[in-house]
């Protein structure tokens, strides 16, 4: 299983803008976090757990227990702050 | 009729705006606006020389979207539009336009402040500001999550997490 994974705003800048994950076993948008965490350094520092950290799945906001599928887009971001 | 959600670079124009949105609509009593702008300051702090904004394009068109179908079943609304700016942004420049048309001003004032305090918390755009010691992203304030409580919606953008 395939998913796109896209970064915005810092997490961008520190991660890249998108990059294609294979995440057989991962079964939710948390693992998949959990698992980029893993890979330790730039992704270990944005992604921690204890950052505050908004993710959506298939481009709604989502909370961790999201069920990922194949050719799913996931997104990683800071909290927003438009308007 | 004009979309009711725009992302764009270019500049708007409130008068045409407005005009656009009421057209021909003889129902319409109201039309309430907001804009939102640069400031060149944040409390004491000077020196703001510039504002980026990125967004997450169709996300954000799509959230903006639902959340006027949501303005549309809690406020006897007629018309609803949001415009809203993304690159670099002087001061003084406009950002952000919601305006909503009903037939008596009290809905369309409610709806308008509600598509702002949502937008603020849930629809994905980010600013970045440049000062003279250099460019950082703008956090997001809890008070924006309170703002938006007032509805009975629960926000939480700007939590940290535990431990955090």
């Amino acid at each position: 299983m395939r998913v796109r994974v896209r970064y915005f705003a810092s997490l961008r800048e520190a991660l890249g803008a998108e990059e294609t994950v294979e995440a057989d076993g991962l079964a939710t948008v948390g693992a998949l976090r959990d698992h980029l965490v893993a890979r330790g350094g730039a992704h270990a520092v944005g992604l921690a757990r204890g950052r505050a950290v908004r993710q959506a799945l298939d481009q709604r906001l989502c909370g961790d227990d999201a069920a990922l599928r194949d050719g799913a887009e996931v997104a990683f971001f800071p909290p927003v702050t438009g308007g | 009729m004009a979309a009711r959600v725009e992302i764009r670079h270019e500049d708007f124009d409130l008068g045409r705006e407005v005009a656009a949105l009421r057209e021909g609509d003889g129902g319409t009593g109201a039309v309430v606006t907001f804009i939102g702008t640069v400031r060149d300051r944040e409390g004491d702090c000077a020196g703001i020389s510039s504002l980026e904004l990125e967004h997450y394009p169709g996300m954000t068109e799509a959230s903006i979207e639902a959340m006027i179908d949501d303005a549309f079943r809690r406020f006897d609304i007629r018309a609803a539009r949001v415009v809203h700016r993304v690159g670099v942004l002087k001061p003084l420049e406009q950002i952000v336009l919601v305006a909503v048309t009903s037939a008596h001003r009290g809905q369309a004032f409610q709806a308008c402040e509600f598509l702002m305090d949502y937008l603020k918390t849930q629809a994905p755009f980010w600013k970045k500001e440049t000062r003279p010691e250099g460019a950082c992203w703008v956090d997001a304030r809890v008070s924006d999550d309170a703002a938006l409580e007032r509805w009975g919606i629960q926000a939480t953008n700007a939590v940290a997490p535990p431990g955090a």
